[in-house]
């Protein structure tokens, strides 16, 4: 009897362990992300937090634009060569021209010209809720945008001119070979500092920050079903249970998850609050109701100056 | 507990619809631009966008509701980009390049234009010098692939600076490669490498130039020397000088780097990049124009005379362009 008692308490320790283990690394990851924040004060005095986009954001986004351009000029030299090929070898020389022509236009102004725009991103930026800003803080300027978009040319075009390149012997191997590892330098620049600038953001003083459009959803402790939620109530001690972490993790639950999940989340908190399930009321009132009286009584105690960040900061 | 009492959700409440109508005008003036906005809406836009502001302050420290901060914190960095963004539309700004900023920036680079050109026209002079006392000197400069080498004949090098029929196909052509030429290829990387204290700049200048002064040295020594001149600049006035203008560029940015005065490197690197990238800008225009005398303007002009007044008019137009002094408007 008592050996079984000892492995239940051991159990528990182990399962208390894990759950120290589990917040460790999510308090890790949200420092990583509190990183990622350049606090903004505008004039008016309120700070605005911008959010540095990551490495792969940029490299997503370049990646799109890239095929967005290369996509354009084979449309475009498709459509030239259906024109001139009519007059014989002198129109395809005429068409290869024009090609030519719109690759070096493509190349130097497609970056320029969206960044210059009103919403200071390419398409692939916007596709993926990127934008250019300033990084003091002030206006985007067009010359910022030329300077940072010149810059791509020794970036990009170049490394990609030394992979086209053949080289003829063994010292040309070694030169493409060391031209290869200056091109790479930056190209992996951006992975080596905390805003994660392009060499020409360095030199035109900008930086890309990822603010995607987010859409105001309804206030879940305004939903519908409230009213039957009238008849749960619950103590202080059942709310001080959770803590902000474990509220969002409700929120986000409540305005994503299938009915199968909303059903198990909805049964641990009731096994954490020792409540018995009462069959005439639905799981996802009793969700939305605990929702509303943790978010009520997390936000009361926030206005008194006590964050009670998740269910483990007990004071 | 009564929810409706809830303090975030009577905040909300109050202020939805005001955030919804600044939403609205962000968007509408995102897609279509400033001046599609109605007077109403230009009116409203400082009030919402101050409102916005100080509620995105409030809900922060009473709201919980992670969607309604996601939602204010983006509201926000967007208003106040369009706020404080800038306003003016591409056509003012594009024309305001051309009639203040480019001359401008140029102007005021005197001294790394004029190293530029050193570096250019030195190589240059060093090598038409050399080329001029020994031919052999021609293999070091270039690479063999080039016919018009000091083993070719007189008539051969005459042929090649003249055209006898010209059909818009080799003029497109001809354009088009001039695009892709070397020169351009070289003016890019010269703004580009300017920050490694400007030694990569210098090397690719030195090294142009090199190029072109044994290239006319082999035309020189076969008497072909005017002609050759003609053939040469009637596009080269606006080439040489795009070339000059982009290792301009370059030092600056080098120049920013290596002695950054009173500033730190970071910010006298971000100043210098600005102007330096108007220089370049006009740098990549000129390289375009220098394309379209070569495509079409040599093929169909073959004068020397003509050609010649080309070349000198193509210089004083520029010389007068940059540095001819004008009134300087204060307004931004």
């Amino acid at each position: 009897m008592a050996k079984r008692k000892g492995k239940k308490v051991s159990q528990a320790i182990e399962a208390r362990r894990e759950a120290l283990r589990r917040r460790d690394m999510r308090v890790k990851e949200q420092e990583r992300q509190a990183r990622r924040i350049r606090p903004l004060v505008t004039p008016e005095g309120a700070a605005l937090n911008l959010r540095v986009a990551t490495a792969s954001e940029r490299a997503g986004a370049f990646l799109l634009d890239f095929s967005i351009l290369v996509i354009t000029f084979i449309a475009f030299s498709w459509l030239v060569a259906i024109v001139f090929s009519e007059m014989g070898f002198r129109g395809w020389q005429i068409a290869g021209s024009i090609a030519a022509v719109v690759v070096f236009l493509l190349r130097v102004f497609y970056f320029t010209f969206f960044e210059v725009g009103r919403k200071a991103a390419t398409p692939g930026k916007r596709a993926l809720g990127l934008r250019v800003a300033a990084r003091n803080g002030g206006r985007l300027t067009a010359n910022a945008v030329l300077a940072r978009n010149f810059m791509r040319e020794l970036e990009v075009f170049l490394p990609l001119t030394l992979l086209v390149m053949g080289s003829e012997d063994a010292v040309g191997a070694w030169i493409r070979l060391l031209a290869l590892v200056w091109a790479a330098t930056f190209v992996l620049f951006p992975l080596f500092n905390s805003e994660k600038l392009r060499v020409g953001d360095l030199i035109a003083g900008t930086m890309v920050i990822h603010a995607p459009r987010v859409k105001l959803k309804k206030d879940i402790t305004s939903a519908e079903p409230l009213a039957t939620a009238g008849n749960h109530t619950f103590t202080h001690e059942e709310l001080d249970a959770y803590g902000i972490h474990e509220l969002h993790v409700l929120e986000d639950v409540l305005r994503q998850s299938t009915p199968e999940i909303k059903a198990k989340v909805a049964d641990r908190i009731r096994n954490k609050i020792s409540r018995e399930a009462s069959p005439t009321s639905d799981d996802l009132a009793f969700l939305e109701a605990y929702y509303a009286a943790l978010r009520a009584r997390l936000e009361q105690r926030m206005l008194f100056g006590d964050r009670k960040a998740d269910k483990f900061d007990t004071r | 507990m009564n929810d409706r009492v809830m303090k975030s959700y009577r905040f909300r409440e109050e202020r939805e619809a005001d955030w919804q109508a600044l939403d609205r005008i962000v968007t509408r003036a995102e897609k279509r631009g400033v001046k599609r906005l109605s007077d109403e809406d230009m009116l409203a836009l400082p009030r919402l966008y101050r409102q916005a502001v100080s509620s995105l302050s409030m809900a922060r420290s009473i709201s919980l509701d992670q969607n309604l901060l996601a939602y204010l914190e983006t509201l926000c960095a967007r208003a106040y980009f369009f706020v404080y963004g800038t306003r003016a539309s591409m056509g003012a700004r594009i024309a305001q390049y051309f009639r203040r900023d480019w001359p401008d920036a140029v102007s005021r680079a005197v001294l790394p234009t004029l190293l530029a050109a050193l570096c250019l026209f030195g190589g240059g002079l060093l090598a038409f010098i050399l080329t001029w006392q020994d031919p052999e000197w021609f293999w070091t400069f270039n690479s063999g692939w080039d016919s018009r080498n000091p083993d070719a004949g007189y008539d051969y090098l005459r042929s090649t600076l003249y055209t006898e029929e010209t059909n818009i196909a080799d003029m497109l052509g001809a354009f088009a490669a001039q695009l892709f030429s070397h020169n351009s290829t070289i003016a890019i990387t010269a703004f580009a490498l300017g920050f490694c204290l400007g030694i990569p700049t210098t090397v690719l200048l030195v090294y142009n130039g090199l190029s072109i002064g044994s290239f006319m040295a082999v035309f020189f020594s076969k008497n072909l020397g005017a002609e050759l001149t003609g053939w040469l600049f009637i596009h080269g006035v606006t080439e040489l000088f795009a070339i000059v203008l982009a290792g301009t560029a370059g030092f600056m940015i080098g120049g920013a780097v290596a002695f950054p005065g009173k500033r730190t490197r970071m910010q006298s690197l971000r100043d210098t990049g600005n102007q330096a990238a108007l220089v370049i800008m006009g740098a990549v225009i000129m390289l375009f124009l220098a394309a379209l005398l070569e495509g079409f303007g040599r093929q169909l002009i073959n004068s020397d005379m003509t050609r010649y007044a080309i070349a000198i008019g193509t210089l004083i137009f520029w010389l007068a362009y940059f540095y001819w002094p004008r009134r300087m408007d204060e307004a931004e």
